[in-house]
């Protein structure tokens, strides 16, 4: 009994240590078909997208290749780490990368990705809205395929607020919010998320903080940004532990009945029919991102997943070829109807289980097309560091003091120092 | 090898009589060198080439961004952190953290070893009891009290210790209490394994004539049981403090380095990790090794602490 034991656990543990070895080594097939096997690093997406466009080409492919799925954080930050220290080494099993649409300057300047030239240059931004498309480019050139795009909305709740007109300000939804003594939930921990919002509410002003040459110059907008961040953190409206808030606080705290508006990406609509009810989500309205000043219009924040292709994969045709096959339309679909994810190709739109999942797809799109993208610079992770530690924690932003305060870090960033 | 160390004042015990050293000696102490070399060659290779190659990198202006950039610049990212004002920022929360924590650990885990030598029954049950926090993974403890304070989902809220709407993770002094809190919670089981240690060297005949000579328990408890656990209590309190001060983990998960929060440690990393700047990362890395040694130094010579004499071989 007790050697029968013991010899089953020493399989068991051989087995687990054979996987690992081969794991490593990538001498697997993923998928199970045949093929030179081509490794794809993005994020883990829960709805099952990926798996499903890797199945698609892996088939169409007829055995050429055979898309492995390497799995990434979703945590932006996370999967930033663990592909730029692999590309930084030079890994040449980095075939395919799901890329942040913010790290495509820093990518290129760094030589890790291939550069998509002439027809596939062509390929890869036809037909696609222009938010997403812009987010390819870099210096002229393209460096990725858009495969999904991302924007927040203003969700807020009918039953207790009227429709936000179109000109509706963030001050005049603190105002509101204030008034009625419910939240308004925004992602304000010091992360990733929070340089989105002071992104975008920088652009709404007009303003920036790079400039299109890549040098730093931040205008008098940064100082609306403070205001109104600083208005909303020291309001009634600020909900609570606002500065330790991510998208998935903003989305509990909505769904527990405390904020009146909530700013977020799209998936949180899924997300209340099954965490609350159907009753629930009957209740959730939705509109453009609110402007920053009442005479401009707002300019959304811009997020998604580009395909790019690695500078030392070993399979760079191919590679091209199934970035193509992973971002077509009908992949884009499945990223709709599975995770939520806008498609970034205008036709994807007209797809009738496009329209089915994403109820508010022609408010998507329109902010797509007017969304903000972030700084395009190959030092953007810094700009983003010093946008957050500027603008935290919200309630002690000194709305006079902080454009100053911003243009001094990203002077330290820029030249490399400790900011 | 640690019977020839140094003899620090605090032990009373008769120095070793220098012996003639004979060729059986000399022999075996040869053997003694040849044996280790396989453990010191390890050593080198993995913690003495890193820390090489970690100040060779902080004299280069290095970015992985920016690889053609990469040159000689001697000393100026050591100047460059030095003289900013995040680097003696962090340093200070870092030492507000690393004073805070041990000296609450220290009086913590004094009580529970002494719990822990005095059980008559279930010694056993409440040794491991004690243990389990420290056989926690950090950053599963982290979010176990991340979770424990956050205003939608966490269960402190409410209760007498906070107000309804209290949110100690979005300002600077609650952050940095719950951050001591969790250090805390996690390594005080660490200092009373250490402190159990030393009290199982105090003799009980030395508490017995105490009290013979009418001496009261809290008499004895300063007047014997602390002056002959000296060593020990400084073995335990610098491995702490060295621990301490390059805290993390839990500062990392509890706020990310937010509200003014940020260690010198989250620092490194977001230079060297987030930044990818090796140069001056390296810098920060350095300089946090530095500090570390100064504070070992500081226990070693000042307070004359000796791991020898905490293992008993004195």
């Amino acid at each position: 009994m007790r050697r029968d034991r013991s010899k089953r656990f020493l399989a068991a543990f051989a087995t687990a240590a054979l996987s690992v070895v081969t794991g490593c080594g990538f001498s697997d097939t993923g998928g199970g078909g045949r093929g030179q096997t081509l490794n794809w690093y993005v994020f883990n997406e829960p709805g099952g997208a990926n798996e499903e466009a890797i199945k698609k080409c892996n088939e169409e492919s007829n055995g050429r290749y055979n898309i492995a799925y390497r799995r990434l954080p979703t945590d932006a930050n996370q999967q930033r780490e663990l592909i730029v220290r692999r590309l930084a080494a030079e890994d040449s099993t980095v075939d395919l990368v799901g890329m942040d649409v913010i790290w495509t300057a820093e990518f290129a300047e760094a030589g890790w990705i291939e550069p998509w030239e002439g027809d596939r240059a062509l390929a890869a931004t036809e037909g696609k809205l222009e938010g997403p498309r812009k987010t390819v480019e870099y210096q002229d050139k393209v460096w990725a395929i858009p495969f999904t795009t991302n924007t927040q909305l203003l969700f807020y709740r009918k039953d207790r607020v009227e429709e936000p007109p179109e000109d509706f300000t963030w001050d005049q939804m603190i105002e509101q919010a204030a008034a009625d003594g419910k939240a308004i939930e925004v992602q304000a921990a010091q992360y990733e998320g929070f340089t989105v919002w002071i992104n975008s509410l920088i652009a709404g002003a007009g303003g920036q903080v790079v400039d299109e040459e890549g040098d730093v110059n931040v205008g008098p907008s940064a100082t609306k940004a403070g205001e109104i961040v600083s208005e909303l953190a020291n309001s009634a409206a600020a909900p609570p532990g606002m500065a330790n808030n991510k998208e998935d606080q903003a989305r509990i705290g909505f769904e527990s009945e405390r904020s009146n508006y909530q700013l977020n990406y799209t998936f949180i609509y899924p997300s209340a029919a099954e965490n609350v009810g159907e009753d629930f989500q009957k209740k959730i309205g939705w509109a453009r991102y609110p402007r920053t000043v009442a005479d401009m219009p707002s300019r959304p924040p811009l997020g998604g997943i580009n395909i790019g292709v690695g500078a030392f994969s070993e399979h760079k045709d191919l590679a091209f070829e199934a970035a193509q096959c992973l971002a077509q339309p009908a992949n884009q679909a499945v990223a709709s109807e599975l995770g939520g994810l806008p498609p970034t190709t205008e036709s994807a739109y007209g797809l009738a289980k496009v329209e089915k999942a994403l109820p508010f797809a022609d408010l998507l799109r329109e902010s797509i097309e007017e969304g903000t993208p972030r700084p395009v610079s190959p030092a953007y992770s810094d700009i983003s560091l010093a946008i957050q530690k500027t603008y935290h924690p919200p309630e002690n932003v000194e709305p006079d003091k902080v454009r100053d305060k911003l243009e001094d870090r990203l002077k330290k960033a820029a030249e490399g120092k400790i900011f | 090898m640690e019977a020839t160390t140094a003899q620090p004042a605090a032990t009373k015990a008769p120095a070793p009589k220098k012996a003639k050293i004979t060729e059986r000696a000399r022999a075996e102490r040869k053997l003694a060198y040849l044996l280790c070399a396989p453990a010191l060659i390890a050593m080198l290779i993995v913690t003495g080439y890193p820390i090489g190659y970690a100040v060779y990198l902080s004299l280069q202006k290095y970015d992985l961004r920016f690889p053609d950039e990469k040159e000689f610049v001697g000393l100026s990212n050591y100047s460059d952190v030095l003289t900013s004002s995040i680097w003696w920022d962090d340093v200070l929360t870092t030492t507000i953290i690393t004073l805070a924590s041990v000296a609450i650990e220290l009086v913590l885990g004094m009580a529970i070893a002494l719990i822990m030598h005095r059980a008559i029954f279930g010694r056993g049950p409440v040794r491991a009891a004690i243990l389990i926090p420290y056989g926690i993974v950090t950053v599963v403890a982290a979010f176990a009290w991340r979770y424990a304070f956050d205003p939608s989902a966490g269960f402190v809220q409410g209760t007498f210790l906070l107000g309804d709407d209290a949110a100690p993770l979005t300002e600077r002094a609650g952050s940095l209490v719950v951050i001591i809190l969790t250090e805390v919670w996690k390594t005080t089981p660490f200092m009373a394994l250490l402190l159990l240690a030393g009290l199982s060297l105090v003799p009980d005949e030395l508490h017995e004539a105490a009290k013979v000579d009418g001496a009261s328990t809290v008499q004895r408890f300063f007047r014997i049981t602390i002056p002959l656990m000296k060593p020990a209590i400084l073995v335990a309190l610098l491995f702490r403090t060295l621990d301490a001060f390059r805290v993390f983990d839990s500062a990392f998960i509890l706020t990310g380095g937010a509200n003014r929060t940020e260690t010198v440690s989250i620092l490194g990393y977001n230079v060297l990790i987030n930044r990818v700047n090796l140069g001056l990362g390296s810098a920060v890395s350095v300089l946090i090794f530095i500090a570390v040694i100064l504070i070992a130094a500081f226990f070693v010579k000042v307070l004359g602490t000796s791991t020898a004499q905490q293992r008993g071989e004195v």
